[in-house]
């Protein structure tokens, strides 16, 4: 407990020692809702952040990590978060692909890609969502065809949803290879840069005005022989494991700004009269105790608990914490009242209001909450599988 | 990182075994359909063979000197099969109150007897309905002949039939608390009350009689904030007993819907259904959550905190309790509102337990007036 102490202290100190000067304006930026804001100062943190070795901590250290333990890895993340640590740029590759390059990479994609992921030189997209697959991730149209001479991969078709490629240097992308393949038969793993010839990226403006997402257009885009991650044909077991491997070690962090959230419309609400009303004090408490309840199910979530309980609600995370940010939102306006409706230059306004309008998109992306209410009855609960149409 | 210990978890599968065995329906059914005050058999084998009282009680008292987790795994696991025996009111209503505000001596007296499994306790607290159920008392205390003389109404005690003791808070002369433990053969006047929720009885206590001094078991009266500790552990409990029911409601119900079939498929395959027994699974997850994580708390650092959170762990399980309940009724269909089938006795539960220690409400405005630290609304 004393060593974890210490951590803590050192992150704390790191990060107050280094979030100053240029990269104090940096602090609470980037959260949801505003991933592209100050975006080359934020990749200028990124390598701020590589200088002190805090990029990729959670990674072995023959990868370059510090190899921390899930009980470090969530210090590190609070301590990030509580400093007001923006939002990562880097998040995609250290999170989703470099843990999936070490668990399927060759030697050589390991030692080409991985480097640039923890130096925080090379940013990277996801290209999972197409507009005929979101939910039904499965109904994957994006083809990829083999050039017989080069052994490359020719990609055509569509992503979107694609968080920051427009700010990116690579996409990973699952497309179909096998022609006539369904489902989730027949899919391919590949590595691309975007900066080429046939890759055209559509920044698509959101709800609250920023744009994150874009769409990606592939049209006899390319893809070396070299970079298929996997064998052509695993594209779907990858995938899901590149899924698997946030293990929600990152959500504490999260929880730490949702604190935040929480505290500043305490504090707005006891300026402007808010916290006179009964009803909306009510529902301060019953915002503090969903965070506090969804504290401990992280906790539970990242322990070695394997009891069927903790399993089964493992799988009501998402749709825990998405739900309650998007009811924070909710409250956050009712506690401003008419001045949530005025746009001001005011950060502390600014920030909730944001949050208000993305907060709709939490229970949206990564699933659906009813795509997740499926999930937690059907592999939960054991109960019977939602039939296929044939449309 | 938050899960049980192996011997926590050891004593979980135990008992989740026992209970399946013996307190079934039938078992349940022959105390609601009797109007037995408690199941007896049940009791015994809970209180002196299993030896499930005895878990919290220091070992310098004679008991096993475990903490909150293991009292609340136990009153899940009995919540879960709504079981019909005086185990919150003993374990966590008055066992704690003795810890809290009893002398030494009445501590080796009592708190050894329920540690040895040999005493059902409760307490006649003036209102058990709100958050401070110990700022009333509708007791009088008055000095006569070196002992007292205690007058007093309280309309609902707990298992006051089957407690082998009640504690009962009594006011001064002076105005300050004293606590006083009688045993079924002071004098007393107990009333039984039909109760809508047949799985736990409650009766009227009231008093006109004189006892001894040494019927006093406080050390130099007792004041709120060794009311307020014993009583964190009562809501701990009952949150606790209210997810057990909650998980206990949903079981049923996922056991009758996989069976029940309508249009050639079992109701367990509409989507409507699936997503509600879902929606029951993501609040039994985030109350399970709160209530586990404030009990390791409470053992800890942190205690004030801990409280706060028991207070929202009540607000979450009444929710939550009621709900599930609801659906059970709701989702049995027809048969789900006839006396056969079982989502009756959950319902009615459901109501009376959210009733108990303090409404929603109360309990939000304590978080709140903490939250906003301005100590409430005046």
């Amino acid at each position: 407990m004393s060593e974890l102490n210490a951590f803590r202290t050192e992150v704390r100190e790191w990060m107050a020692g280094h979030l100053t000067g240029k990269f104090a304006a940096l602090k609470y930026r980037g959260g949801s809702g505003e991933g592209d804001a100050l975006p080359e100062l934020r990749k200028e943190w990124e390598r701020e952040l590589a200088a002190g070795r805090w990029t990729c901590p959670g990674w072995p250290a023959e990868h370059g990590g510090r190899g921390l333990s899930v009980a470090e890895q969530v210090v590190f993340q609070e301590e990030y978060s509580r400093a007001g640590g923006p939002g990562r740029m880097g998040h995609i590759g250290e999170g989703l692909m470099g843990p999936t390059l070490i668990a399927f990479g060759t030697e050589e994609q390991k030692r080409r890609f991985l480097p640039g992921i923890r130096s925080g030189t090379e940013f990277w997209a996801q290209g999972y969502s197409e507009p005929s697959a979101g939910s039904d991730f499965g109904n994957i149209k994006t083809r990829a065809k083999l050039d017989p001479i080069s052994g490359d991969w020719i990609v055509s078709g569509q992503k979107v949803w694609t968080s920051l490629a427009h700010l990116s240097d690579w996409i990973f992308v699952v497309a179909r290879c096998e022609e006539g393949s369904v489902g989730r038969n027949g899919l391919i793993f590949l590595l691309m840069p975007l900066a080429q010839p046939g890759v055209d990226i559509h920044p698509i403006k959101q709800i609250g005005g920023g744009a994150e997402f874009n769409s990606v257009f592939f049209d006899n885009a390319r893809a070396k022989a070299d970079d298929v991650l996997g064998q052509p044909g695993d594209g779907w077991k990858i995938a899901m494991a590149l899924l698997g491997f946030e293990r929600g070690i990152s959500t504490l962090g999260q929880q730490m700004s949702f604190q935040q959230e929480l505290d500043l419309i305490v504090e707005i609400a006891k300026e402007n009269g808010s916290d006179r009303s009964p009803a909306i004090r009510q529902r301060v408490a019953y915002a503090w105790t969903g965070l506090r309840a969804m504290r401990y199910l992280a906790m539970r979530v990242l322990s070695d608990d394997q009891s069927a309980e903790t399993r089964r609600e493992a799988l009501t995370y998402k749709y825990q914490w998405s739900n309650w940010h998007r009811d924070l939102g909710r409250l956050a306006m009712d506690v401003l009242k008419m001045d949530a409706n005025i746009v001001a230059d005011d950060p502390r306004r600014e920030r909730l209001q944001q949050m208000f309008l993305f907060a709709r998109a939490d229970t949206i992306y990564g699933g659906t909450n009813e795509i997740q209410l499926n999930i937690i009855a059907e592999q939960g609960l054991g109960m019977p599988r939602e039939p296929r149409g044939k449309l | 990182m938050l899960e049980f210990t192996p011997d926590q978890q050891m004593i979980r599968e135990e008992a989740q075994r026992f209970l399946r065995g013996e307190s079934s329906s039938e078992a349940i059914r022959r105390v609601v359909d009797t109007g037995a005050s408690h199941d007896a058999a049940l009791w015994n084998s809970i209180s002196r063979e299993l030896g499930w009282c005895a878990m919290a009680i220091p070992e310098e008292f004679g008991g096993l000197g475990l903490g909150a987790t293991e009292v609340a795994i136990l009153m899940e696991l009995t919540g879960a099969r709504l079981a019909c025996v005086p185990f919150w009111s003993t374990v966590c209503l008055a066992a704690p109150l003795l810890q809290s505000a009893g002398s030494e001596e009445a501590k080796v007296k009592y708190l050894g007897a329920i540690a040895a499994g040999e005493m059902a306790a409760t307490v006649a607290y003036a209102d058990l309905s709100v958050a401070d159920p110990a700022a009333t008392v509708a007791v009088k205390a008055i000095r006569a002949d070196g002992g007292y003389r205690l007058d007093g109404k309280v309309a609902q005690v707990i298992d006051l039939e089957v407690a082998d003791v009640v504690l009962v808070p009594a006011e001064l002369e002076d105005g300050t608390t004293a606590l006083f433990a009688l045993t079924r053969d002071a004098g007393q006047t107990v009333t039984p009350l039909k109760v809508l929720d047949a799985t736990r009885s409650i009766a009227a206590l009231e008093l006109t009689l004189e006892v001894s001094a040494e019927s006093r078991i406080d050390d130099a009266g007792v004041g709120a904030e060794q009311f307020q500790q014993a009583l964190t552990l009562a809501n701990l409990g009952l949150a606790a007993e209210q997810l057990g029911a909650t998980q206990g409601a949903l079981d049923v119900t996922l056991a009758y819907i996989a069976e029940r079939v309508q249009f050639g498929r079992t109701i367990a395959s509409f989507q409507a259904i699936k997503h509600r027994c879902a929606k029951l699974v993501v609040d039994v997850a985030e109350t399970r959550s709160l209530v586990f994580g404030a009990a390791q708390g409470l053992g800890t650092s942190g205690a004030v905190e801990s409280a706060l959170e028991i207070a929202g762990a009540r607000v979450l399980a009444s929710d939550l309790q009621f709900r599930a309940a609801e659906e059970a009724i709701q989702l049995h269909g027809g048969v789900g509102f006839t006396w056969e089938y079982d989502p009756h006795l959950y319902f009615k539960r459901a109501q009376a337990s959210a009733a108990l220690l303090g409404a929603r409400e109360a309990q939000l405005d304590r978080i709140a007036a903490s939250v906003f630290g301005d100590g409430g609304l005046k």
